[in-house]
């Protein structure tokens, strides 16, 4: 039997959550920015199908930079189990903090256990009537509630301070979007096509779903 | 917890149920979907539901009353369900496992819907619920026999369409008028006596009413409509800009019309 090198577990942890950085920074960014009717997504895609951003349940979004992939299959789970928990309980039973902490567990263990660690990171996001929870998922099951905005990807750290720097409490959707749109575009360079957007959201003021999604008209519209 | 043990959660690439809630609710929770009994049990059943085709899309419309055996067990019973913005189903039959598989085939739509990024075809959807339908088989055989209706409008067509069903799960689709339930003898005479092509909306309505009246007046388990309490049919309209419930004061104001029109004649 051909002996194993020992690797101690600090290398190892460090070496699949570095394997884990570069996947998801070779991706775009996407940005999820409060606004006074809830909460905004904006993602640079050129694909008009290839979703980053979903709906999960009545109150509850999703959004992912990464390996498609592989969140296409957590949001896929996640639909499932909030329609079944939605189905057997009741449909107030189903909780942004549910589905972000089963996130959390099945990256976590991925992470610790598998040989490969899912490429991605997470939003989840919950409108209620007077607040959104925002949940920040990470590639190795670490998880964070944000507050007001964030965003995910590649260059986020960078992308957050912009945003944090135009961010209002209660602004509206329209101004929302300008500032994702802004913040997402080269900092020297022409703002990004509206075409180019996929821009979803939670929308606390519509039925029962709250998921939207605008079009590219709509959204050229938006912008001015 | 590793990757294997997530596998029941996380989809497989060309699992062929992929998309489908109660495929899903199957393998997850199979005591909710199989709950033949040894005898037949006492139940509550015996409806009216109409739907017709008017010019720009469907009405469909049900009675309110719940019947066990000669006793009205309830009054203000809804029988017709919003499946999806586009399409509603009216159920007739037993009335625990009917208004469970309205529950579970809107969900199915839901689930669909959210899964793949786009609503099933109207007739993706009819395939459906005659499935559940047919699946229901081994209880119709018990008695509780489940005979939904479903009307919806296809917006990729701009056209509205309905389907019947058995309780063996075929499905037969109308294009002018349908009904189900106990009742819904009488509806059809009515129906067939007063329906014309393109109807304006607010006469589709109107003969979906004298059809429900028809019904009740033969049928002691379908309910007219209940003045004193202020009780009326369930009238849902599907078209181009999706589902919507008329409100009681519209469909009161229309159940008076109906009413003076039969007193003058």
């Amino acid at each position: 039997m051909a002996m194993m090198p020992y690797v101690s577990p600090e290398q190892a942890m460090k070496d699949r959550a570095d394997y884990a950085r570069k996947g998801i920074s070779r991706g775009r960014s996407v940005i999820a920015v409060e606004y006074d009717n809830g909460v905004l997504f904006v993602a640079e895609n050129p694909s008009a199908t290839l979703h980053k951003i979903s709906e999960i349940y009545d109150r509850i979004g999703f959004a992912a930079v990464g390996k498609y992939n592989e969140f296409e299959q957590l949001r896929v789970a996640g639909i499932r189990l909030a329609d079944v928990k939605g189905y057997q309980y009741a449909r107030e039973d189903v909780t942004g903090r549910t589905l972000a902490n089963a996130y959390a567990n099945a990256l976590g263990a991925a992470f610790t256990e598998s040989t490969k660690p899912f490429e991605v990171e997470l939003l989840v996001a919950e409108v209620t009537a007077d607040a959104v929870e925002l949940y920040h998922i990470l590639y190795d099951g670490s998880i964070t509630d944000e507050d007001g905005f964030v965003a995910i990807g590649g260059s986020a750290e960078a992308l957050n301070a912009r945003v944090g720097e135009g961010f209002q409490a209660g602004m509206d959707r329209d101004a929302a979007l300008r500032l994702a749109r802004e913040s997402l575009g080269a900092a020297d360079g022409p703002p990004i096509e509206g075409g180019r957007l996929e821009v979803a959201g939670l929308d606390r003021t519509r039925g029962r779903r709250k998921f939207f999604r605008l079009t590219n008209d709509e959204v050229a519209a938006a912008l001015g | 917890m590793t990757l294997g043990d997530l596998s029941g959660v996380f989809p497989s690439p060309f699992d062929l149920n992929g998309p489908s809630f109660s495929a899903l609710l199957r393998t997850v929770a199979p005591e909710t979907l199989t709950a033949a009994m040894a005898a037949p049990v006492s139940h509550v059943e015996g409806t009216t539901i109409v739907a017709l085709t008017y010019g720009e899309g469907v009405v469909i419309a049900g009675d309110r009353r719940a019947t066990a055996g000669n006793i009205i067990s309830k009054r203000d019973m809804r029988k017709v369900f919003e499946a999806d913005s586009w399409s509603a189903v009216g159920i007739s039959g037993a009335a625990g496992p009917a208004m469970e598989m309205a529950k579970i085939f809107a969900t199915e739509l839901e689930h669909y819907e959210k899964v793949e990024g786009g609503p099933l075809s109207l007739e993706g959807k009819a395939n459906k619920l005659a499935q559940m339908v047919r699946a229901n088989l081994p209880m119709a055989m018990q008695g509780l026999v489940v005979v939904p209706l479903f009307a919806g409008y296809d917006p990729r067509e701009d056209i509205a369409r309905i389907y019947e069903f058995d309780a063996a799960g075929g499905r037969y689709e109308e294009r002018r008028f349908a009904t189900t339930g106990s009742g819904g003898r009488d509806a059809r005479g009515s129906l067939k006596a007063r329906y014309r092509e393109a109807l304006a909306r607010d006469e589709a309505i109107d003969v979906a009413l004298e059809a429900l009246w028809d019904a009740a007046d033969e049928d002691s388990a379908t309910g007219g409509p209940d003045l004193v309490r202020g009780i009326f049919p369930l009238v849902v309209v599907i078209d181009r800009d999706g589902y919507r419930e008329l409100d009681d004061p519209e469909v009161a104001e229309r159940v008076q019309e109906v009413i003076s029109d039969r007193q003058g004649a």
